[in-house]
């Protein structure tokens, strides 16, 4: 081995601490990076990579099988452009019954979309697989993965579902989930099973998926809608769903994610790259005077940084390679959260970012550990030499003057001045914690803003119960009300899935639908009933906004149950309306400023006098006075009553009596329930695993140069000692010096928080189509940030603990052998 | 802080039976006993590697002896936990070693006024006391400046000043004139002797035959961790001063 190797050998094998430390910090920051890295890449693009991935369909096709036959729509398949096609697959539609598996509510969900498919691969739309396994046989169905599935994704696998709106009520048990990116339909079931499942005389129907060669835009797919629809007998396709629209759904809902993930992506990297500067650059710096003795005994400067260069990426290499396993560990519930959140998140960490990020932190280690060594060897050998004796000339002078004289036990004096004497390496730590301290201020009032807007949107749902006017048509139970907070942030937009918003119909009552007067009548007349009013949905149309408006109509006093308010007040009479933000953006108009409604040949104006937060419609829903639209002639019937009990009132006997009321009306009672947006869950769940991540790098960051810190000041130590400083003094001192750097930068990190939270979270409301009133923003107050700011310090403080008791131990006769 | 003050006859230090082995090689100091009484100045000599440091760090409480018993100033110094031995340095023993060992980012006064503040003295009273003690040994005029500018001499006179803060019982010197100059050196012997003048117990560990000769009232000397020879000085012991006691 040559002199040079020996010198490396010996330096990483005898700096045993030291060693031990890079690698630590090393594995750290790849850990984090790699997590941060992946979590953002994940975030960039779902849908798109989702959807290469999964050779997803360009154009969902329907076909009614009675004007084409399954031979017709198959040859779609050679139209001109197309190139993959799958199916016909034959479609059902139809309200399955859940049997409760143990513990979960029995009910009725809305119409599945169910297609008959054999395979879950195929040239297009290929199937992923969340949970479970794939159809084996009939009497099986496996449901596309929602959005919604909080209850956790394997709760539903084994429930049974039944049908009973269909001759012989067929039973089915669900055996898996999987995901279609395209989200072409709700369900899948064997081809032979589709039979069972459609009514005696219900029209056959079939789906078809294609992808073509030039898709890229709505004008594209409209051309090679045209092209299938050429194909068959005219009129035969009854409706076509592009990926665009579903592809833009996706990436809204991404939207809101990508602000904060990239707000703890980038504190992770910066975090990451600091302590590795840090501690790098502090190790090759405390080896200054073995360099002087090193040049002294006849080595060149360039063999000198390449000896230091080499002891630092012989451990940092190791830390890497352990870092991107623990970090790919690491990142699996993290994108398994981002999943869930985007619906289309790769499981594993790009491959790329599993080289990237190991070699871009060898780069900065050589980089942090060059420049240090080279300067050292620079040095004359004679002050290299000198610097283990008299170092830091001059350095914390002042410091160490002013703490001297203020009025701290001396053990407190000597911590707080500790730090100027390595003001690179302080700076370096106290920038590292104002991150951390940063991050978890950011966490805190992401998670309190959301929870405050989640309260806000189920005030949208008001009262503790709602009565539904709706029949459905086969008879069944209700529908789920048009506007459940819970489904508002995320609604999905799968094609003709049933959940689409009830009462299309322009303005007047629905077919079907139990007398709104009797069902008021019913509700008054039932004690316990302390108010209520009644809401339709309906779409309409106003002057100068392009494409169709949700119009939510109130009858009776809606006072009691307003939405949450971002500006202006709750109407107060007719010719009245609060609108959303989506509303007002589609309109071009401010809270104040005069609208139409146009109808039926009829116009009406409303004056915007507020605006609320509205999540659902994209933010496009007008709340107005049902005196409103008669006034203009237009009819508002109520689909929806919202009532609130009296003090006392128990909800459950209430339900009882008042459903046996309705009963004969053709109307239903249900209780309310509290929705828990799977946005703001999902974004808690991520949020809270970034902070941790940040802390645990922060904390180890600060143990890291305290250990290095205290193993350079060993002499002093061994001095004071001598002098008579007690162990627990000695503790003191090292923690107060780690503690003050905590202290301050807690300072300035919870500021630095709490604007990245007044800048991120309005982006984050901006993609999901709303403004957040500034009530939920307003979620730091001088207890919290009180609190906040101590977060810092006890990072700091908990890092410095164990090299404290290090130090602490350190044997006196020892330490002042050590030069 | 006043230790009591012992007669001349009951010793200040009693060293007995005291062994020292370290992990490895022959142990460093074999039943060696001993005892200095109050107002002695006791000079160590012995080749080097012949256990006198270790006998120092023994009675400094910076070590625990393998076997024996280390007694000073009435405390059984070689029973002492971590907390308790640093509270009986800081009180009763005052320390002088080869390289100062001076806290270079802190003034000479803040270096001398250190052990004060480790037992929380009295922040107007612990400053007269250093301005006394650097007047007394002639660097008053450095009490603002750095360690780092100062001759070994003058280092040397602060490390000395420090040591005296707390007015110790019994003062330890490793080898206060060795890393010095035949000037700085002698300027140091003269200061030891004045200071065993004024009454203060001095324990001195030195190669330095001269220093041994001109300061000790008795001298002993060590070989392989034994005692070989123990000669009293030729300087004779006078009374007591205002300053160290
Ligand atoms: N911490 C230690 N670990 C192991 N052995 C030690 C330790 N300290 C001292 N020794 C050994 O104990 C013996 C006595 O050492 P000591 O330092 O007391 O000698 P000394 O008389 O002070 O020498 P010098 O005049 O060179 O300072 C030596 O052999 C030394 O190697
Ligand atoms: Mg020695």
């Amino acid at each position: 081995m040559s002199a040079l190797g020996r010198v490396v050998r010996a330096g990483v094998a005898r700096r045993r601490v030291q060693t031990l430390v890079m690698v630590l910090t090393t594995m750290l920051s790849v850990t984090a990076s790699i997590a941060a890295g992946g979590l953002i890449v994940a975030s960039t693009d779902p849908f798109d990579h989702a959807f290469a991935r999964q050779h997803g369909a360009h154009l969902a096709a329907r076909f009614d099988g009675r004007e084409a036959s399954p031979g017709q729509i198959a040859a779609t398949a050679h139209a001109a452009s197309v190139t993959a096609a799958a199916g016909p697959f034959a479609v059902a539609s139809a309200s399955p019954r859940f049997e409760a598996p143990a513990g979960l509510p029995a009910g009725t969900g809305p119409a599945l979309d169910i297609a008959g498919r054999a395979d879950a691969g195929g040239p297009a739309d290929r199937l992923e697989l969340v949970t479970g396994h794939w159809l084996t046989g009939p009497g099986q169905i496996v449901l596309a993965a929602g959005d919604g599935d909080e209850a956790g994704p394997d709760a539903l696998i084994g429930t049974r579902l039944s049908f009973p709106g269909l001759p012989g009520t067929p039973r089915l048990t669900v055996v898996g989930e999987a995901r279609s990116v395209g989200r072409t339909a709700d369900a899948w079931v064997v081809p032979a099973q589709i039979a069972a499942l459609t009514p005696a005389g219900g029209t056959p129907s079939y789906e078809m998926l294609y992808r073509f060669a030039h898709a890229g835009s709505s004008a594209q797919i409209s051309r090679d809608r045209a092209a299938v629809a050429a194909a068959v007998p005219a009129g035969s396709m009854s409706g076509a769903q592009s990926y665009l629209t579903v592809r833009a759904e996706v990436n809204r809902q991404t939207a809101t994610f990508v602000p904060f993930i990239l707000a703890f992506g980038v504190l992770g990297l910066v975090l990451s790259v600091l302590i590795i500067g840090i501690v790098v650059s502090g190790a090759v710096t405390a080896g200054t005077r073995r360099i002087g003795v090193l040049k002294a005994l006849g080595l060149t400067p360039a063999q000198v940084g390449r000896a230091y260069v080499a002891q630092a990426v012989v451990p940092a290499a190791a830390g890497a390679l352990l870092g991107v396993a623990l970090g790919n560990l690491v990142s699996v519930p993290l994108l398994h959260q981002a999943d869930t959140a985007y619906g289309a998140v790769s499981p594993v960490v790009a491959w790329w970012i599993d080289l990237l990020v190991p070699a871009g932190m060898l780069v900065l280690v050589v980089a942090s550990a060059l420049a240090p060594a080279l300067r050292a060897a620079g040095l004359r050998t004679v002050q290299a030499l000198a610097v283990g004796r008299t170092p830091r000339a001059g350095r914390g002078r002042t410091a160490a003057r002013v703490a001297g004289r203020l009025p701290v036990p001396r053990a407190v004096g000597l911590g707080l001045a500790g730090p100027f004497a390595r003001p690179a390496r302080s700076a370096t730590t106290w920038a590292a914690v104002a991150l951390g301290a940063a991050g978890v201020t950011f966490a805190f009032g992401l998670a309190t803003s959301l929870n405050r807007v989640q309260d806000g949107l189920n005030q949208n749902t008001p009262g503790q119960v709602q009565v539904t006017t709706l029949r459905r048509p086969d008879g069944g139970a209700p529908p789920n009300p048009p506007a459940t907070a819970g489904s508002s942030a995320t609604g999905s937009a799968a094609p003709g899935s049933g959940t689409a918003t009830a009462g299309t119909a322009t303005g007047n009552g629905h077919p079907g639908q139990a007398d709104p007067a009797a069902v008021g009548r019913a509700i008054a007349a039932q004690p316990g009933t302390r108010a209520y009013f009644g809401t339709s949905f309906d779409q309409a149309h106003f002057a100068g906004v392009a494409g169709a408006v949700q119009l939510v109509a109130y009858q009776g006093d809606s006072s009691w149950g307003t939405y949450q308010m971002v500006g202006g007040h709750w109407f107060t009479g007719p010719g009245q309306a609060v609108v959303g933000h989506g509303f007002l953006t589609a309109a071009g108009a401010r809270v104040g400023d005069t609208v139409t409604l146009v109808g039926d040949g009829r116009s009406t104006r409303v004056r915007i006098v507020g605006e609320a937060l509205i999540t659902g419609d994209d933010g496009k829903r007008v709340l107005t006075d049902a005196r409103t639209l008669t006034a203009a002639g237009l009819r508002a019937s109520p689909d929806t009553f919202s009532v609130e009990l009296a003090d006392g009132t128990d909800r459950a006997t209430y339900l009882k009596t008042l459903d046996a009321a309705l009963e004969p009306l053709g109307a239903q009672a249900g209780a309310t329930v509290g929705g828990l947006s799977s946005t703001v869950v999902a974004i808690d769940a991520m949020a809270g695993s970034l902070t941790l991540l940040l802390i645990v790098v922060t904390g180890l960051g600060v143990l890291t140069t305290v250990v290095l810190d205290t193993r350079e000041r060993v002499h002093d130590l061994g001095v004071l000692k001598a002098l008579g400083m007690a162990p627990r003094q000695t503790a003191v001192m090292v923690v107060t010096s780690a503690g003050w750097i905590g202290a301050v930068a807690g300072l300035v990190g919870v500021p630095a928080g709490m604007a990245l939270h007044a800048r991120v979270l309005p982006v984050m409301a901006g993609a999901a189509g709303t403004r957040i009133p500034r009530a939920d923003l307003a979620v730091y107050h001088a207890p919290q940030i009180a609190c906040l700011a101590l977060a810092g310090l006890l990072v700091a403080t908990a890092g410095a603990l164990l090299p404290a008791t290090w130090a602490a131990r350190t044997r006196t006769a020892t330490a002042l052998r050590t030069e | 802080m006043t230790p009591s003050a012992p007669s001349i006859t009951t010793p200040l230090i009693d060293i007995r039976e005291v062994r020292k082995e370290y992990d490895d090689g022959p142990p460093a100091l074999v039943d060696l006993s001993l005892t200095v009484a109050a107002g002695e100045a006791l000079a160590v000599l012995g080749p080097s590697g012949s256990g006198k440091s270790t006998l120092l760090n023994l009675i400094a409480g910076l070590d625990r002896p393998t076997g024996g018993t280390v007694t000073v100033d009435g405390v059984r110094v070689d029973r002492l936990g971590e907390t308790a031995s640093a509270r009986y340095r800081r009180e009763r023993i005052g320390m002088v070693f080869q390289f100062f060992n001076l806290l270079d980012d802190l003034t000479v006064t803040d270096n001398v006024l250190l052990p004060a503040q480790l037992v929380g003295a009295g922040r107007l009273q612990a400053r007269a006391r250093a301005a006394e003690l650097l007047e007394h040994l002639g660097i008053a005029r450095h009490a603002q400046a750095y360690p780092g500018r100062l001759s070994g001499g003058e280092r040397q006179r602060v490390a000395v000043a420090r040591a005296l803060m707390n007015r110790p019982a019994l003062l330890l010197a490793d080898e206060p004139t060795g890393a010095l100059d035949t000037a700085s050196g002698a300027e140091v012997r003269e200061l030891i002797n004045e200071l065993n003048d004024e009454g203060q117990t001095i324990l001195l560990v030195t190669h330095d035959l001269a220093l041994a000769g001109a300061c000790a009232t008795r001298t002993v000397e060590l070989v392989d961790g034994r005692i070989a020879r123990d000669t009293p000085g030729t300087r004779r012991t006078r009374g007591g001063s205002a300053v160290a006691r």
